[in-house]
């Protein structure tokens, strides 16, 4: 399944605390799935059984409900409104600190982050396609950014396949789930008597192995096979398999573009959301007594005020030019920068935009593709 | 702190209230330690919340709480403004007329001999007002009540010397970089975030609440399309007018947002 | 390009001059306090530091000194932001951080033996004044240099004598309108446009370099593309929101590529498509 070389290994459904207690002595904090604002989010387990069952969100455009698995399975979720971009681009961070000495003269710092040990479990084919985009711009050849290098080194990634993919979710469109081939440490298909098991790295290699699993047998590989594919097939969005970036950037003055702006509230929960987008401010933050001043950055927005902020002018003073530069670089320069689009068909930027604009619906409207969900 | 300052002077700071609730100056007082680091650096000559008195003096910086109310308050604010350096509002009733700006347009005669047991004691003007309606203000730090960390923040860019950095985003901003999960998005709760200004760090949605606006507007605050989405969540017009109409219902944002509200409901 | 000071926290720098060129430009002249650093310091003319100013942030500012000039880097400012206001009251000996050089500066290699076209609008001079001292240093590799400048306002000029100078020099044209005269304006009064019909270039052997607001460096496109001058030879510097200066944090973005590290020096066939889009 996960086109692993390794032969998948059993986990009975009755052990996997013993996973997160392998992972828990190996010194990894463990985030998991819980329940936050009604939503599901990942938060740090006390507990080796503390992993939830059961819990499942109905998603669409604008809207996300907490339901109930009747299967009572683990992972039957779709996804929540993060997995791995807070953890590996921090929220806020300082980047350096600048202090007076003795006799007044300004002295520089770099910060280097206190990233614990964390294994997150849970993640999806979509967080690892975006979290390898993300990797491509803060680990630029040449121009590693140490903050994230540093937080990204101290993840285990535990993936698992969807089975239930939400109505907002395309990524099998885009190429990128619901099965995960790549990304991970070790990687999960929940099958109702336990999990397929494969590992994608050494240290992946080392907790399986730790866990003397037995071989999956034919079956239950072919049971993880179907529930992708069927998980594929029960996507009802998607975004056309071609290149948008002609497509998009042939039609920058679309009337459409004023049509989205006048839904758009401009508050930037989509770029938020989006596991690939990486924009970020840089502020200071002086210290009270004046003798010293942090350095930071915190997550940006396309959509923001300050974003296109030039003394005397603004690039993108309106909805109009902020929605479409988030629109075309996601799916059009994105390919220009990183050889590819920049949407891994999560759909989180569609159910978390508080008045619902669905980017699918956007594109088909702009290149004249027709409605693609049904 | 014991190094040498370029600049020993410390500036002359002084805190004036208007009609308010004095909740912006109790923002300054519940600094606690912070406000004590702070009065080293500035000579505070006129704060009645926290004890020095000198309304009249010269200062370099005069922080004005509260709206302009009264006669009274028309006569005050221009001395204040002769004699201050920088003039800052802060809170919703400096920046926008604060909540008494409800009674704006609807302020007559018979609600005061209903309300008041001496209505002959009542003497404010027909319209409360923001100071910058009044007198040039050097900024304006909107909330109600302001937050501690942005008044730090304030202060700290006048004694370096530059205006401060004036933060305009959506709330929303400071919501999902805490990570709280949207509730307009998870339990249809109508929440102003999306066209209020930041700076309050997301309090009430970190308790699970919808924003109820009192930052005031955002910048590009599309309070038309917030308020169709308020409407399809199962709002009434009225109900849509009174998210708009609260503390900052005088913000000419807001208030143009609810009169489109009164007079297509009209319709 | 150079081995900067880039990654990291800046490196501290002491104002060792300033002068005040009109009501709101200035110019600080920067050492840094590591002697090392310093003499190790190199840079392209079109390539822009990050100047940090204690406590408030970081702005960039692009370097207007000559490259060959080794124990001082200038940087020419208007006071306009927060940033940019309290470096104006910086005085001799106060100190600033610094990190850069960064990004891809005018292709002067490409330029020998042909003429120099520059065309600057408003303080838009300031990365092309290095340029300039450039070519006068190292006349003799260079043809003609025809320098436009234009201004809102005749008293926005700064330089005003090193561009009599610069008019008094052989092979030298110096072009320069304000759109709003003054008392003993010596040059045109009206649209800096007006002016490119009367440069005198060779097409067939010649680099334009602009700077200056997008309307201006437009109609300046145009007309130099008109008169005969390839594309593949014109070249402008953007201006755009820069906060990491190492194409990271995503602001200056003009459609794929990142201004801070991309440019901020393009040739006029890699942006113009999006320049006429208002947004980008």
């Amino acid at each position: 399944m996960f086109s692993s070389p390794e032969p998948a290994g059993f986990l009975p459904l009755d052990q996997l605390h013993a996973l997160v207690a392998r992972l828990m002595q190996l010194g990894y904090q463990c985030l998991g799935p819980a329940v936050e604002n009604d939503a599901i989010v990942m938060r740090e387990l006390d507990a080796p059984d503390g992993l939830p069952r059961g819990l499942q969100a109905e998603q669409a455009p604008g809207r996300y409900r907490l339901t109930t698995d009747p299967q009572h399975r683990y992972f039957a979720w779709a996804n929540g409104p993060q997995a791995i971009k807070p953890q590996a681009f921090a929220p806020q961070e300082s980047l350096w600190r600048v202090e007076r000495d003795a006799a007044g003269m300004l002295q520089f710092e770099a910060v280097v982050p206190n990233a614990p040990a964390q294994a997150i479990i849970g993640v999806r084919a979509c967080d690892l396609a975006a979290l390898a985009l993300q990797d491509a711009h803060f680990l630029r050849e040449g121009r590693r950014d140490p903050h994230y290098a540093k937080r990204r080194e101290q993840l285990f990634l535990v993936a698992v396949q969807c089975a239930e993919p939400g109505a907002t979710c395309f990524c099998a469109s885009t190429g990128d789930g619901p099965t995960p081939t790549a990304g991970y440490d070790l990687a999960l298909a929940e099958l109702p008597d336990g999990f397929v098991a494969v590992s994608g790295s050494a240290k992946g290699a080392a907790v399986l192995s730790a866990l003397n699993l037995s071989a999956a047998n034919a079956q239950q590989v072919d049971a993880v096979r179907q529930q992708g594919q069927a998980a594929a097939a029960a996507q009802t969005r998607s975004l056309p398999g071609r290149t948008l970036r002609d497509a998009l950037m042939s039609r920058l003055e679309h009337p459409r573009w004023d049509e989205v702006a006048s839904r758009c509230l401009a508050c930037g929960n989509c770029t938020a959301v989006c596991p690939t987008c990486f924009c970020h401010a840089e502020i200071d933050g002086p210290a009270l007594d004046g003798e010293a001043s942090r350095h930071e950055r915190i997550w940006d927005s396309c959509f923001g005020e300050s974003h296109g902020h030039l003394h005397g002018f603004n690039v993108r003073p309106d909805i109009r030019s902020r929605y479409r530069q988030w629109l075309t670089h996601k799916l059009a320069t994105w390919h220009d920068q990183f050889g590819r689009s920049g949407c891994v068909g999560c759909g989180r930027c569609i159910a978390w935009c508080p008045v619902g604009i669905d980017l699918t619906e956007e594109v088909a409207a702009l290149t004249g593709s027709g409605v693609s969900h049904e | 702190m014991n190094t040498p300052k370029a600049d020993p002077i410390k500036p002359r700071v002084a805190v004036h209230k208007f009609s308010s609730c004095d909740g912006c100056q109790l923002a300054f007082l519940n600094l606690g330690e912070d406000l004590l680091t702070l009065a080293g650096r500035v000579e505070l000559v006129h704060f009645a919340e926290a004890g020095p008195l000198d309304p009249d003096t010269d200062v370099d910086v005069a922080f004005v709480e509260g709206s302009v109310s009264t006669a009274e308050d028309l006569e005050r604010i221009q001395h204040i403004r002769q004699h201050s350096g920088l003039l800052i509002a802060i809170g919703a009733c400096a920046t926008s007329g604060g909540i008494q700006g409800l009674r704006n347009g609807v302020f007559g005669e018979n609600w005061v001999t209903q309300i008041y047991s001496h209505p002959e004691a009542i003497a404010s003007l027909e319209r409360s007002t923001p100071i910058s309606s009044h007198v040039k203000v050097d900024f304006e730090l909107w909330g109600c009540p302001v937050s501690g960390p942005q008044m730090l923040a304030v202060v700290n860019s006048l004694l370096l010397g530059v205006t401060p950095r004036d933060n305009a985003d959506k709330v929303c901003t400071e919501c999902k970089r805490r990570g709280y999960p949207c509730i307009m998005v998870t339990r249809g709760i109508a929440c102003m975030g999306p066209v209020t200004r930041a700076g309050c760090g997301a309090l009430c949605p970190s308790l699970g609440r919808d924003c109820y606006g009192c930052y005031g507007p955002a910048e590009n605050a599309n309070t038309g399309a917030l308020a169709v989405q308020f409407r399809s969540q199962g709002l009434s017009p009225e109900a849509v007018v009174q998210r708009f109409q609260s503390i900052n219902s005088q913000a000419p944002v807001f208030l143009a947002a609810a009169d489109r509200i009164r007079i297509k409901s009209h319709d | 390009m150079s081995q900067g000071i880039d990654a990291g926290p800046p490196h501290a720098a002491t104002v060792v001059a300033r002068t005040q060129e009109s009501p709101t430009i200035f110019t600080l002249q920067l050492r840094l306090d590591d002697a090392a650093t310093q003499a190790a310091y190199r840079f392209a003319p079109g390539q822009f530091n990050m100047l940090y100013l204690y406590g408030v942030g970081e702005v960039p500012i692009s370097i207007m000194s000559d490259p060959e000039e080794r124990d001082v880097i200038g940087h020419t400012i208007r006071a306009q932001g927060r940033v940019t206001q309290g470096l104006a009251a910086l005085q001799p000996g106060d100190q600033v951080g610094l990190r850069g050089p960064f990004g891809r500066g005018w292709p002067l290699q490409e330029v020998s033996g042909c003429d120099v076209v520059l065309v600057t609008g408003g303080l838009g001079c300031a990365p092309v004044v290095s340029v300039i001292r450039y070519v006068l240093r190292r006349r003799e590799r260079f043809g003609k240099l025809v320098i436009i400048q234009g201004v809102k306002h005749a008293e926005d000029l700064i330089w005003r004598e090193q561009y009599d100078r610069w008019a008094t020099l052989p092979d030298t044209q110096v072009l320069v309108a304000a759109s709003e005269g003054a008392a003993f304006w010596p040059w045109h009064v009206g649209r800096v446009t007006e002016l490119f019909g009367l440069a005198n270039f060779d097409p067939d052997c010649a680099v334009a370099m602009m700077c200056g607001p997008e309307g201006m460096m437009h109609a300046a496109a145009d007309s130099l593309l008109a008169r005969g001058l390839p594309e593949s030879r014109l070249y402008l510097s953007m201006e755009r929101n820069m906060q990491c200066a190492v194409g990271r944090c995503g602001h200056c973005q003009i459609g794929g590529a990142f201004v801070c590290r991309d440019g901020p020096v393009f040739n006029w066939g890699e942006v113009k498509a999006l320049l006429a889009h208002r947004g980008f």
